[in-house]
């Protein structure tokens, strides 16, 4: 299933075949599921204890992309990003553009042309699609302006219980929903998969409104820079050490007893959790939580490496421990939460 | 004076004003006719009135940080909570909620960023002290209360001193017929967070803020015209709010007839609550009052005690006329 969802065309605006593999899947596991105005997939599942509230887990669907904005005369693609991209992430990768999914890769001049630049991170700017077309009239057979680019990477799995993959951010969230709804629990669940997160937190603000939650929790997957040549102030969080959870980002300060709440039921289950320890970044939760009079909101993150690019690294022990996290809390710490 | 100090020295970075709350939740209790408290931490102390719903709007956290990594040898790296900046941490000292003290000392010789200093606990954070610190713990900068004269130097004046006001006002209010909703709210400098479900709470009519503004009346300043002790300014904007007009006329109008000294504030930096509460639901008219203000973000906030006892005057007047 991750795979799958990985593997789907969704950058932020145009998450349809995200969402299509997601109703299809949520359609037997909910009491009901509807699209909202924007783009968000709502699905509801009844609780069973007798005093229920609601509690909202959200994921979000898109991912970070380019589109189109021009084409040349000579038939190369210019393109804008849509969401954070690094751009020395994106030379001779490959993508594909449009419903059609034409393929293509991007370009840039080589160094022996391109002077004192040679060893400067590129310009987005400088930068252009080969889709392989003859010239500008060519290219037009095959891509309009405003077409979306996605990545073109396959969900690979390898080393210690690796994976490999493009939009880990966030299908690994839409993931643990999808694994979560296959159970029932105490209070009323409400699985929102969002759009335009990436953009600007868009689609959680109008969920967060319809859904009018007692509490959320945002279900990420964030920063991990255990990397050769950082240090330990820099980490964010370690793969291999268990999902992380948010004290504070740019976005939002986590709600301190939720936060705790899912720390403990971690430590009470021997379950691997750690602290996301930097605060940059933001998610849904800088919407949802200020939500007409506000919610009381936590995140919890799947560490991924290389983020925002089109190899993120996961480990499937830090989904898992994500997942178990979550079920232990809605199961036993959420009957008892005090609302 | 005292309610100032004890409100300055308290413990209160943003998402953590619990020790505010309370000092102010005792403070206001004769006074009140309802006390509540929101989803998000902000006190909404209410002073009922049959006529319309007007917002008072003061802040109740400060700047300060927020431990994000423990290293091997026991030193802290930490982030910011708010606008601290880099050169006005450097040698100075932070407090942690449970007494905790660190220093803060530069990593490099140019340090230029946040990251390129860490805080020395001793032995802090060496989990069977007493006084343990952990990741995700906060501090706030150690800046002990003063008074000379006219002057009053404080940490965390940045919105305590709006707090006091609104608490005198309150106290002073008598048979005024506007509903007036008292707000303390929480993280102002994490983005106005709280004054934004606050107001979505209330859905009130007319909103005033109370909070400090810069004064640059010394060397190397200049660039804004507030002066200290030459009266508490009317907001006419900042980045977050173009003021509403009904709020501008009726707090100059106010001054105007009881003979308080004010100045007008154009800033075309920073924000504050009022720029949240004004685009609240349908929209609220919203205006400020500005406590003019040197070295904001800093151990050493400083304000002049006429303009604070100016701006209680024009607010409490402010709220005992109908609109």
């Amino acid at each position: 299933m991750l795979k799958s969802l990985c593997n789907a065309f969704g950058v932020s605006g145009c998450e349809n075949d995200v969402r299509d593999l997601i109703a299809n899947e949520m359609q037997s596991l909910c009491d009901s599921i509807e699209t909202d105005s924007m783009g968000n997939l709502i699905c509801y599942k009844k609780g069973v204890g007798d005093s229920r509230r609601k509690i909202m887990l959200s994921a979000h669907m898109d991912e970070v992309g380019l589109i189109i904005t021009d084409i040349t005369n000579e038939g190369y693609l210019r393109f804008k990003t849509v969401g954070g991209i690094d751009p020395r992430v994106l030379i001779a990768k490959k993508v594909v553009i449009g419903i059609n999914k034409v393929p293509g890769v991007i370009g840039d001049k080589p160094p022996h042309l391109n002077d004192d630049k040679a060893d400067k991170a590129p310009k987005i700017k400088d930068l252009y699609i080969d889709i392989g077309a003859k010239d500008k009239e060519d290219a037009k057979n095959y891509v309009n302006l405003g077409d979306y680019v996605a990545f073109d990477s396959q969900y690979v799995e390898f080393g210690g219980n690796l994976i490999k993959a493009k939009a880990l951010d966030d299908r690994v969230g839409c993931y643990v929903l999808i694994e979560l709804a296959k159970n029932t629990y105490f209070h009323d669940i409400y699985f929102v998969f969002t759009v335009q997160e990436e953009v600007g937190c868009r689609g959680g603000a109008i969920a967060a409104y319809q859904v009018k939650p007692d509490i959320a929790i945002v279900v990420e997957g964030t920063t991990c820079s255990d990397v050769a040549g950082s240090t330990e102030d820099g980490f964010s969080t370690k793969l291999r050490h268990g999902a992380a959870l948010s004290i504070m980002d740019r976005g939002s300060y986590s709600d301190i007893g939720l936060r705790n709440a899912l720390y403990n039921t971690a430590t009470a289950h021997n379950i691997n959790v750690q602290f996301k320890q930097t605060t940059f970044g933001g998610n849904d939760a800088s919407v949802i939580h200020l939500s007409e009079t506000g919610v009381r909101t936590a995140v919890i993150s799947v560490p991924c490496r290389y983020i925002h690019s089109p190899s993120n690294v996961a480990c499937i022990d830090d989904i898992n421990s994500c997942k178990d996290i979550l079920d232990k809390f809605l199961t036993k710490e959420a009957a008892l939460w005090s609302f | 004076m005292e309610l100032l100090r004890r409100l300055c020295q308290a413990f209160g970075p943003s998402g953590n004003e619990g020790k505010i709350r309370e000092i102010i939740k005792n403070e206001v209790k004769p006074y009140a006719d309802e006390i509540t408290q929101d989803t998000l931490g902000n006190l909404i102390v209410r002073k009922k009135g049959t006529g319309k719903k007007i917002m008072l709007s003061a802040h109740m956290d400060e700047v300060g940080i927020i431990v994000t990594v423990i290293d091997d040898k026991n030193y802290i790296h930490f982030s910011n909570i708010g606008g601290v900046k880099p050169e006005t941490l450097h040698s100075s000292k932070v407090e942690f909620e449970n007494g905790a003290v660190g220093v803060v000392y530069k990593k490099v010789e140019k340090p230029s960023k946040l990251a390129d200093f860490y805080i020395d606990s001793f032995d802090a954070c060496k989990g069977d002290k007493p006084y343990s610190v952990k990741v995700g713990d906060v501090g706030v900068m150690r800046g002990a209360f003063d008074v000379f004269g006219d002057f009053i130097s404080s940490k965390a004046l940045d919105d305590r001193v709006g707090c006091y006001i609104l608490i005198e006002t309150l106290k002073q209010i008598s048979g005024s017929e506007n509903d007036l909703y008292f707000v303390f709210s929480v993280q102002e400098e994490l983005g106005l967070r709280g004054a934004k479900t606050a107001a979505a709470g209330i859905s009130p009519d007319y909103a005033i803020a109370v909070d400090v503004t810069t004064c640059d009346d010394f060397p190397g300043g200049g660039k804004y015209p507030l002066k200290l002790g030459e009266g508490p300014a009317i907001k006419i904007k900042d980045n977050s709010i173009m003021c509403h007009p009904i709020i501008k006329k009726h707090l100059s109008d106010v001054a105007q007839k009881h003979n308080i000294k004010v100045q007008y504030e154009v800033l075309d930096v920073g924000g504050t609550d009022a720029g949240a509460i004004h685009t609240s639901g349908a929209g609220v008219a919203t205006g400020a009052i500005s406590i003019p203000t040197r070295y904001i973000h800093t151990p050493c906030e400083t304000v002049s005690i006429s303009d604070v006892k100016g701006a209680i005057n024009l607010l409490t007047k402010a709220c005992m006329e109908v609109l």
